[in-house]
């Protein structure tokens, strides 16, 4: 901005203009999905903004209490399509806790595996709709070609690319299969050194730095009154991740760090989901190394369906099995909140049960909904240009925003 | 969290302050929640935020739920988090229903009709009488302001005070409230080329 | 009656016909390939194969992309303004085919000259026609009567107003070392060394330039997709879409071809002098593949920052530029 021809953006124009309000959206190429924007533009500077969503809600919130819980799972895991595991587990987190249910540590360390999988498959797909929005075409493919790769892995534990119905209330369920570790272990050798060349590509492009230095600033005071959370917090310089608040899972005994930016502007925002990619990693293959032998899901036939090997023989199981997928399992009444850290901050999910078999209500704390509103802040007196460089920095995921 | 024991103790601190505010407190499955009045729940939350030692300053989510057919039909949660302490608290409003009028349990209200035509209730248009009303708390947590414009979206719970109370989800002519509990599943006419005289 | 062309060298009237069709029908020949040529190497630059189904190794794709165009409907929005609406692209692709003329593919041989006209005024035809685009891009943004169009159409005037003057500045140099502004005597005058050598500031800020006038990535800020949607060209569809498309890759073939004569020796190398159009084509394709790499490397500069490079780097560089090779050439 400091070599900008005037400089348009803090002080009133000389010469009278006049404001055009041009509606972006919901179908742009830059919207990551169907957000529009109603943008007030004094020739190329942004004087107001207002999101509209609502474009892709789907209810699923009510629909999920029209299910038993068990088949919920599939539904909440369709509402931020790039994080889906994210979801589960916040769901399955969440009944688990309803149910004072523990998981054993095998399906602990599977679930870190996979959930810190799916952190950096979005986070790629972030990187390279991102880029392209800034123009960086080749950059998208880059991504997608170690994103396939993710979504190789998940198909081969799960049958499924994506929403996988992986985690379920009790575990995961199924243990990954034979050529699994060794198919994981070439990826995790490979993703630092990807890591290191999208850097070559775009840390070294002085088009790139100066398209992103210094531009989307927003306090991190004016950030947490916001409630955004997630890397853009941490861009601003606050260590705040639930990995390391929270005990969840086994996050306290695995050795990552949280990167934090300085300024919070969007090359900060760039940077720390680069680290965090290379900390995925290193977290994956910590979980890969401890991976504790056992069952990988608990053994309560209350709530977890039997060994299928046991239908044939144990009537017991065969009743419970029963059970289970008719009618489900019922949840003494109580309440509770389970908040993880996804990819995109605190994504929290409130369970009320109502002693039936079927939720009384599902709600989804999603970031990219309440991470939305700083948009405003981050875009307003800066150039359309940055606008949208500031909303891919933002990274919504309109499915997890309209639910 | 804090415990159970501690609960109690921010009970009593801010019956001092506020009384008759705390109507219950519960510490279920670990996790602590404050039961307030809802006509005075923003003296509550801005105390949680601001009284020495208490700190809950970061308001994680703003949610609401239907307790059909129980009295007061609905809530509010408030899930605050001090985040020096890590601890987290749920402040859990309960409104009752208006329109319900005297209490008959286990006879719902009829269901509000589902359908959705345009020109009924422009985006402006001050919200219907008849629903359950709460202060809002956008000038004490900026953040709230989706979550409250959802909350009345899909619960019918008006805010007072807030800057911009309209539909956030679902299109601004939606008739009814659509999460709660007695509206019924799956009553949203599709529409396609064959019947869209009928409901485009 | 002011002639046009060289006086010393007349041709006959249907000497001229034969070549501009040629010029033409090789132009418009050579405009197909280069976009799979393109589609083919950013497909390999990003682990794609690119196109690989019309035709051997993709080859006959463009001819489904124009037949896929032509079959369009013609739209227009409701609020356009029908005439200028329609100029827009006429205009855009007569300024392209027009600055075609001027290239040089060879000397004068057996009494025919290898290049459309030669004209005295040279460089200065290029500009005033390359200027007639400007008028294109602007009315068919405009008239489109959709915001989209009309930020981008304004960028891209103001961005084609900014660079013409760069560019003009930077063509100065190799111009005042030839002593005319003909592009063949330009040619000429790079027997002994290329004009990129002694020319070399001014060979990069006419490519930067060059690639701000096409609108090629890291320029393309009127058709900046992520932001403008497709910037003046948003509300075209079919051949009229089609035919900015055309214009720009013809665009990149005439800037191209100014720099391989103003800079790189033209049609010289070895060989025969048949060759002489081949040579220069080679040197066209090599800038050409540039304008490819760059386009798969590069993102996009914002529009303050374009407007600050064109003002104040590059126009103070290329004057700085002129003065010093003034001051050498009246010296030697």
């Amino acid at each position: 901005m400091a070599d900008g021809l005037s400089s348009p953006l803090s002080a009133p124009p000389a010469v009278e203009t006049e404001v055009m309000t041009i509606n972006i959206g919901p179908h742009h190429p830059a919207t990551h999905g169907v957000l529009r924007l109603v943008v007030d533009l004094e020739g190329e500077v942004v004087r107001d903004l207002k999101p509209v969503i609502g474009y892709v809600h789907t209810g699923i919130e009510k629909s999920c209490e029209d299910k038993s819980y068990w088949k919920v799972i599939p539904f909440v895991e369709r509402m931020d399509y790039v994080s889906f595991f994210f979801q589960m587990e916040a769901f399955c987190g969440a009944v688990e806790r309803l149910v004072d249910l523990e998981i054993p540590p095998r399906a602990k360390y599977l679930r870190m595996i996979f959930l810190e999988l799916n952190r950096i498959h979005s986070h790629l797909v972030w990187l390279g709709t991102t880029a392209l929005d800034l123009g960086a075409i080749s950059m998208l493919w880059y991504c997608f070609r170690e994103r396939e790769r993710i979504l190789d892995l998940f198909e081969m534990a799960t049958g499924q690319r994506m929403h996988t119905r992986y985690f379920q209330v009790g575990g995961v369920i199924e243990d990954i299969p034979v050529g699994f570790e060794e198919k994981l272990r070439k990826f995790i050798a490979d993703m630092p050194v990807r890591v290191g060349q999208y850097e070559a590509l775009l840390d070294r492009n002085e088009v790139f730095l100066q398209r992103t230095k210094g531009t989307g600033i927003v306090p991190r005071e004016r950030l947490l009154e916001l409630g955004v959370t997630g890397p853009l917090l941490r861009a601003a310089g606050e260590p705040w991740d639930m990995r390391k608040t929270f005990d969840y899972l086994a996050y306290p005994e695995m050795d990552f760090k949280i990167p934090v930016g300085t300024v919070g502007d969007n090359y900060d925002r760039y940077r720390v989901r680069l680290a965090e990619i290379v900390e995925s990693v290193r977290i994956v293959e910590q979980s890969l190394d401890a991976l504790p032998e056992g069952p990988f899901i608990a053994d309560d036939r209350k709530y977890v369906l039997p060994p299928r090997s046991e239908l044939p023989t144990s009537m017991e199981s065969l009743i419970h099995h029963f059970k289970l997928v008719t009618e489900g399992y019922r949840v003494a009444p109580g309440e509770v909140y389970y908040a993880i850290e996804s990819p995109r901050g605190e994504l929290g999910c409130f369970v009320l049960a109502d002693g039936s078999a079927k939720p009384a209500r599902v709600h989804f704390r999603d970031p990219s909904f309440i991470n939305l509103q700083a948009f405003k802040d981050m875009a307003v007196d800066t150039y359309v240009a940055d606008m949208i460089v500031s909303l891919g920095m933002l990274d919504p995921i309109l499915g997890g925003v309209d639910r | 969290m804090p415990d159970a024991p501690g609960l109690e103790l921010i009970r009593g601190e801010i019956e001092q302050d506020h009384p008759g505010a705390i109507l219950d407190t519960s510490f279920d499955r670990g996790q602590a929640t404050l039961v307030v009045d809802s006509e005075q729940v923003l003296e509550v939350l801005r105390w949680l935020c601001d009284a020495p030692g208490q700190g809950y300053r970061f308001l994680s989510s703003l949610h609401a739920a239907d307790y059909l057919p129980a009295t007061p039909r609905f809530a509010v949660h408030y899930e605050l988090l001090n985040r020096n302490r890590v601890e987290r608290l749920r402040v859990k409003a309960l409104l009752a229903d208006p329109s319900a009028g005297p209490v008959t349990a286990g006879d719902p209200p009829p269901p509000p009709v589902a359908k959705a035509s345009s020109g009924v209730g422009s985006p402006t248009a001050p919200p219907a009488e008849g629903l359950p009303e709460i202060d809002s708390c956008v000038e004490l947590f900026p953040t709230a302001d989706f979550q409250e414009r959802e909350v009345f979206d899909f619960f019918g719970i008006v805010f007072r005070g807030h800057p911009d109370l309209t539909r956030i989800l679902l299109p601004e002519d939606y008739v009814g409230w659509p999460q709660r509990r007695d509206f019924p599943v799956g009553g949203e006419p599709v529409t396609f080329t064959y019947n869209e005289r009928q409901y485009g | 009656m002011i002639p046009i062309a060289d006086t010393n060298f007349v041709e006959a009237t249907w000497i001229m016909i034969v070549k501009s069709l040629v010029i033409f029908g090789v132009i418009f020949a050579i405009l197909p390939l280069m976009t799979v040529l393109e589609r083919k190497l950013i497909g390999r630059f990003q682990h794609r194969y690119g196109p690989n189904r019309v035709g051997p190794f993709g080859i006959l794709q463009p001819l489904a992309d124009v037949g896929k165009l032509l079959g369009k409907e013609a739209f227009m929005p409701a609020n356009a303004i029908p005439t200028l609406f329609v100029l827009g692209p006429l205009l855009t692709v007569l300024s392209g085919v027009l600055a075609l003329a001027i290239i040089p593919w060879g000397d004068v041989q057996d009494g025919v000259g290898l290049y459309g006209i030669d004209v005295p005024i040279g460089i200065l035809y290029f500009f005033a026609v390359g200027s007639i685009a400007f008028y294109g891009v602007l009315l068919g943004g405009w008239s489109s009567g959709s915001k989209y169009s009309l930020l981008g159409a304004m960028r891209g005037a103001a961005q084609l107003i900014s660079y013409e003057v760069s560019m003009g500045l930077a063509l100065l140099g190799a111009v005042m070392m030839a002593g005319s502004l003909s592009l063949v005597d330009v040619v000429h005058a790079q027997g002994e060394v290329w004009f990129i050598v002694p020319q070399i500031v001014g060979f990069l800020i006419f490519m930067l330039a060059g690639f701000a006038e096409t609108n090629r990535t890291p320029f393309d800020m009127p058709e900046a997709d992520a932001e403008l949607v497709q910037g003046f060209m948003t509300e075209y569809g079919g051949m009229r879409f089609g035919s900015f498309l055309l214009v720009e890759y013809m665009e990149i073939i005439v800037v191209s071809g100014i720099a391989a004569a103003m800079f790189l020796g033209g049609w010289m190398g070895p060989g025969p002098g048949f060759l002489d159009p081949i040579w220069m084509l080679t040197k066209m394709l090599g800038l050409v593949l540039l304008f490819i790499w760059i386009r798969a490397t590069l993102p996009r500069l914002r529009y303050d920052q374009l407007m600050s490079l064109g003002w104040k780097i590059l126009l103070p560089l290329a004057t700085l530029n002129v003065l010093v090779t003034a001051v050498l050439v009246v010296l030697t």
